[in-house]
């Protein structure tokens, strides 16, 4: 349950609202089986947890008076409750991560080295001796990316930080993948 | 001096840059690490430990700050397991929605808002019916939705062909994003993080790439419909928090033997949330993972996990009644009869395990010597096709492991509408279906059998190939699976045996006719934790030998001569001395260099003289260089022909000379000694019990040579017949 946050602006309050009380997030689902001629129902309502029993929730009742004690004992009832808006903003949240994730992987293992085989001509793009097999991502990174000039600044370091990540990846995956030497 | 100061002097930086950036600058190593994939001095660790907290406790009582400093510092342990159940309990709950999302995302998808699953879709909906609950209009499959016809064999084609395509879109996504960024993403992680808590290094495994790309990865992983769970990699999860908040605290992020108390602490909140079971996470810490455990970090590991359940509660991914992941309630009591079914499931169990174990082992060793290693993205894409072309038709392996263990073990009563349920009832019966014990099975349940047998050959068999492939995959809902699976088809057998041969003399006292007698959910669960047991062996099996086992045994070969031991530690390397002399008496530091520049020494003895050859102490490998390369920045003065001196006061040195450079704070001046006539035995069990390192073998009161935890476990691993060469750098 969430309670409303107090926002000074109308408009943004009823908004801010909507959002966090869901009144539909809250339910109580009755199962009520087969009974002489009636068949099985499932009946839902928006009940609140001292509501939620045969009696309220089951309507039209579909057995007279001396019945419906019979009928009612067989019906299982559940309270439950969800969060909407909490399932919402992870499943957005998870896919935006996963795109830029895959936004930046299509980046560096294709449009990097073509941008950088324009930038620098192909002859420094040689392929190094302990390439084995499919093209490695970040191979000659550090090679190239070292005849740049040295700028003393944060974008520099950044530079940095990533040769220096990106070599650190390479060994892991030739620890892995290649040598099989951990992680089987 | 900071290690920031350190890094910038190379580059010349601006002293305007600051602090800011400096986390992007490279770590300079201290005195005192230790280098990837080598073990911790766990004493030394300790020592340091002792002295920090000595140090805080006596300048506490100096000033208030510092007695507030201190308080600080003893109650950073537990911020640090608060910070960790959050974060644990937050990822696991992100992983469980969106899990929960994406498998439902392989059949159809909800019209009216994208990101609801299934069950979610349907939630307000009230078109459900009692035989159909699960459908309602909103939620349609992808035939449905693309050719508006939602039965037929066309319709049934097209949802196959999607299923499956979608299974390989997820399973490719993962392997590229394992593969690009975080190759040490892969496995379960367990094995290795009980090497890292034994006090093995493995630089960047517990890395914060690491943990992102094990969160998302293990999504898509999952809901590509492969035969794996999520519960191991939770905890390679949780260890990664609990790495990542270390690094908040000097007091952890310096000590190695206090961060692993620490990643103790996060793994018992790691299955705490993969299992809804704080307690369980605990006792797992306890008995699998922990190498050191004292009382303190019981009572943090139970704090972080109640932390991290509490927090997955709130977020509340499966709805108010389930944050146990099987919630079961079992209403009739188990008979002593059932004890032998019971036995036979714990046999199966047993077979089961030793079959799997040894398949995926031998299927592991042909992926690292054969054509199969070289090709990952490839074998993943191979394995996941053949499992979702498998798994569709057959309607208990479309659906997710999970759910179907849920099914698995739940109890029949009137309300169930599943196939496994559909027993014969008396129409004349006046009591309610709930009421009404053993009955005979009808036709839904015989075909939910054979369905169940396939699955159960299906699921043994995948797994074998599944295991061990570049994704993150666990292995506890698999086994649990098929566990169940068998549990379940027993018991539904012995139910039917009880019904009609009710008068044999087992049934007779037992199942009385119109006695509620075999409940077939109890032997699903049975058989699922008897199948549990076995392959969790599994993780006590590292690739690499990289520590003791529970059951390896010494031997009580006596050390032979030292010429034996040099030798067969000089090895391939030839003819050099493992470690070298450095005396008392002045040597200067372009000496020093010279040694340490064409060699690689794992140590240096330090003695009186080298006439004399009484021993003074001993200095690590790695410290030597390390400590002089920083010594310039930390005493002015120090140059090249600078004098060396171990002693406490420095020699007397005309005043001409240089500043000499003092040396004494890596000189380890109590180091373990055994002599060559101890036994191996009594040697590996001094190095299990204590957590060295390396331990220096003299004789008659001089100073042989030296033996490292990686050379017993060399000689180990021949007294076993096993490869020696397999423990790693030498």
């Amino acid at each position: 349950m969430y309670t409303c946050i107090h926002v000074s602006l109308k408009n943004a309050k009823s908004l801010i609202c909507d959002l966090l009380q869901n009144s539909e997030d809250i339910r109580c689902k009755c199962i009520c089986p087969p009974y002489r001629d009636i068949e099985g129902q499932i009946y839902k309502q928006n009940v609140s947890l001292k509501d939620c029993n045969c009696l309220h929730v089951v309507e039209p009742m579909p057995v007279d008076g001396k019945d419906v004690e019979a009928y009612c004992l067989r019906c299982e009832c559940k309270f439950e409750e969800r969060s909407s808006a909490t399932i919402k903003v992870t499943i957005i949240m998870y896919l935006s991560i996963l795109g830029l994730l895959l936004l930046y992987m299509v980046y560096l293992t294709l449009l990097e080295p073509m941008l950088k085989r324009r930038l620098f001509g192909h002859s420094q793009l040689i392929q190094s001796d302990d390439d084995v097999g499919d093209q490695q991502p970040f191979a000659n990174a550090h090679n190239v990316l070292s005849h740049s000039h040295s700028r003393p600044n944060m974008l520099n370091k950044v530079e940095h930080a990533q040769q220096r990540w990106r070599r650190q990846v390479q060994e892991q995956r030739k620890s892995v993948f290649d040598r099989h030497v951990v992680l089987s | 001096i900071s290690p920031a100061e350190l890094a910038s002097t190379p580059t010349e930086e601006p002293n305007g840059s600051g602090h800011l950036m400096d986390f992007l600058d490279e770590p300079f190593p201290d005195v005192g690490t230790y280098e990837d994939f080598h073990t911790i001095d766990w004493l030394r660790e300790k020592s340091r430990d002792t002295d920090r907290h000595r140090k805080i406790t006596s300048k506490s009582k100096e000033s208030l700050w510092e007695l507030i400093k201190s308080l600080l510092d003893a109650w950073s342990g537990w911020v640090v397991m608060l910070l960790i159940g959050l974060l644990s309990g937050t990822l696991a709950g992100v992983i469980d929605l969106a899990v929960d999302w994406m498998t439902d995302l392989k059949e159809g998808v909800c019209l009216t808002a994208f990101w609801y699953s299934h069950e979610q879709c349907c939630w307000t909906s009230n078109e459900t019916t009692f035989d159909d609950r699960d459908k309602c209009p909103q939620w349609q499959k992808w035939a449905e939705l693309m050719t508006g016809h939602a039965e037929g064999a066309g319709a049934y084609v097209l949802n196959y062909l999607l299923y499956v395509m979608w299974a390989l879109l997820f399973s490719f996504l993962a392997v590229s994003l394992v593969r690009v960024f975080a190759p040490y993403a892969c496995g379960s992680g367990i094995p290795e993080i009980k090497t890292i808590l034994s006090g093995f290094i493995i630089r960047g495994y517990l890395g914060k790439w690491t943990l992102l790309i094990k969160t998302v990865t293990l999504v898509l992983a999952v809901s590509s419909g492969l035969s794996l769970g999520k519960e191991g990699p939770l905890v390679h999860v949780a260890c990664c928090c609990g790495n990542l908040f270390c690094s908040l605290f000097s007091k952890y992020s310096k000590n190695e033997g206090k961060r692993r108390e620490v990643l103790s602490a996060a793994a018992a909140a790691g299955v705490s949330v993969a299992f809804g079971a704080p307690i369980g996470g605990v006792l797992f810490s306890l008995e699998e993972v922990s190498y050191y455990f004292p009382l303190k970090t019981l009572w943090r590991s139970f704090f972080a996990a109640l932390v991290a359940a509490f927090t997955l509660r709130a977020i509340n991914p499966f709805g108010n009644s389930r944050l146990v992941l099987f919630y079961v309630e079992y209403h009739t009591p188990w008979y002593m009869a059932e004890l032998v079914p019971f036995i036979l499931l714990g046999v199966f169990g047993g077979l089961w395990g030793t079959l799997f174990i040894r398949a995926n082992i031998a299927w592991c060793r042909r992926r690292k010597t054969t054509l199969l290693g070289k090709y990952p993205v490839l074998e993943v894409i191979a394995v996941t096709g053949i499992t979702a072309v498998l798994a569709f038709p057959n309607p208990y392996t479309r659906r997710s492991t999970s759910e179907l263990i849920s099914e698995l073990f739940n109890d029949c009563g009137a309300l169930e509408s599943s196939q496994l349920c559909d027993y014969v009832n008396n129409p004349n019966m006046s009591r309610p279906v709930d009421d009404i014990p053993d009955r005979p099975a009808g036709p839904g349940v015989y075909n939910a059998l054979w369905q169940l047998a396939l699955a159960l050959v299906f699921k043994i068999v995948i797994t074998i190939f599944t295991f061990g492939m570049k994704i993150p995959s666990g292995l506890f809902i698999p086994s649990m699976a098929v566990g169940a699976i068998a549990g379940r088809i027993v018991g539904i057998a012995v139910e039917q045996m009880a019904y009609h041969h009710h008068d044999w003399l087992i049934f007779k006292n037992w199942c009385r006719p119109g006695a509620d007698c075999v409940t077939p959910g109890l032997y699903a669960m049975v058989g699922a934790a008897a199948c549990l047991g076995e392959p969790r062996l599994m993780s006590f099996y590292p690739p690499i030998v990289m520590d003791f086992g529970k059951g390896l045994n010494g031997t009580s070969r006596e050390e032979s001569t030292p010429p034996t031991l040099a030798t067969d530690e000089r090895g391939p390397r030839g003819k050099a001395p493992l470690w070298a002399f450095l005396t008392q008496d002045p040597t200067r530091v372009e000496e020093l260099e010279a040694l340490i520049k064409d060699t690689d020494y794992k140590g240096f003895r330090v003695v009186i003289s080298r006439e004399s050859e009484r021993f003074m102490g001993f200095v690590q490998g790695r410290d030597l260089p390390l400590a002089i390369r920083k010594s310039p920045f930390k005493q002015d003065g120090v140059v090249s022909s600078s004098v060396v001196y171990f002693t406490e006061d420095a020699p007397l040195l005309p005043p001409t000379n240089p500043q000499p450079l003092k040396l004494r704070r890596i000189l380890n001046l109590s180091p373990f000694t055994v002599t060559d006539h101890t036994p191996m035995e009594t040697v590996v069990d001094i190095f299990r019990k204590l957590g060295l390192r390396q331990c220096l073998v003299t004789r008659s009161g001089r100073l042989l040579g030296i033996i490292t935890k990686k050379d017993v476990l060399r000689h180990m691993a021949q007294m076993m017949n096993q490869d020696p060469e397999s423990i790693m750098f030498n």
